[in-house]
């Protein structure tokens, strides 16, 4: 396991959370320093923070589009929410990695936050 | 050499929010701008898309590009907006529920306008359309 305090690999995040990938390319992008956990697009927007990891239960297009003007690279789905095919085919065209995972946010953070990834505040 | 794009906005069709800033992302990309400076824009641009369909009855917008700045000019076809100097403090929001479960209406969309531009003005009343002009500097 990557075991390096400043920085994950997106292939950890999705071995330890049990995560599926359903679009993009995790190998497109290699470490991520900093994750933001909200349901709430608006504080998503108000971050000056990029290429951070997005922990969210919200699983709607805005959710992507909130992702690409913020230059977020990697959506981390959490309670299980699935993504629709309108999500992942917007989330393919903007090079977007979107992950889902049965775990809620608040195990989802604290997993990735235990081996290494940095909150944003 | 400038650049004009005109996008029409809908009222409640949250699907279509993000085309726009979308669409000027990819150009000002093309144009070699800073990520930052894009990052900035997109986001006012966004969170103005979001607010003409979650509280107009609809509208347009209308970016300029140039070498040196883009300037945006957002209208929308009323109610109008009752007390600009409260919509503009952090938290006030009038958004429905249906615009809260769409993870906006937190009362953060005219602040982080403000926030990520350079110049901003706002022309409304009640009853009445509701003007945004924003201008960031390239």
């Amino acid at each position: 396991m990557h075991k390096n305090l400043f920085e994950v690999k997106i292939t950890d995040i999705v071995e330890l959370t049990k995560a599926k990938i359903v679009a993009g390319n995790p190998a497109d992008i290699f470490l991520i320093e900093k994750a933001f956990s909200s349901d709430l697009m608006s504080d998503v927007l108000t971050l000056d923070e990029e290429n951070i990891l997005l922990i969210t239960g919200l699983a709607n297009v805005q959710l992507i589009r909130t992702a690409e003007m913020s230059d977020i690279h990697v959506v981390l789905l959490a309670r299980n929410k699935k993504a629709s095919s309108e999500m992942i085919q917007l989330a393919e065209e903007n090079g977007l990695v979107l992950l889902e995972t049965p775990f809620s946010i608040f195990k989802t953070s604290g997993i990735l936050f235990s081996n290494g990834l940095k909150p944003v505040y | 050499m400038a650049i004009e794009l005109n996008f029409e906005i809908k009222e409640s069709d949250f699907s279509l929010a993000g085309k726009a800033s979308s669409k000027i992302k990819k150009m000002l990309k093309q144009l070699n701008v800073d990520a930052k400076i894009i990052k900035r824009i997109v986001v006012a641009i966004y969170e103005a898309e979001v607010n003409v369909v979650a509280h107009s009855f609809g509208g347009n917008l209308m970016a300029k590009i140039d070498e040196k700045k883009i300037e945006v000019t957002v209208t929308d076809r009323g109610p109008g907006i009752e007390n600009i100097e409260k919509a503009m403090e952090a938290g006030y929001s009038t958004a429905s529920k249906k615009v809260r479960e769409m993870g906006f209406g937190a009362g953060m969309g005219l602040p982080n306008i403000e926030k990520n531009t350079d110049e901003l003005k706002i022309t409304s009343k009640p009853g009445g359309g509701t003007t945004l002009f924003f201008r960031n500097y390239l």
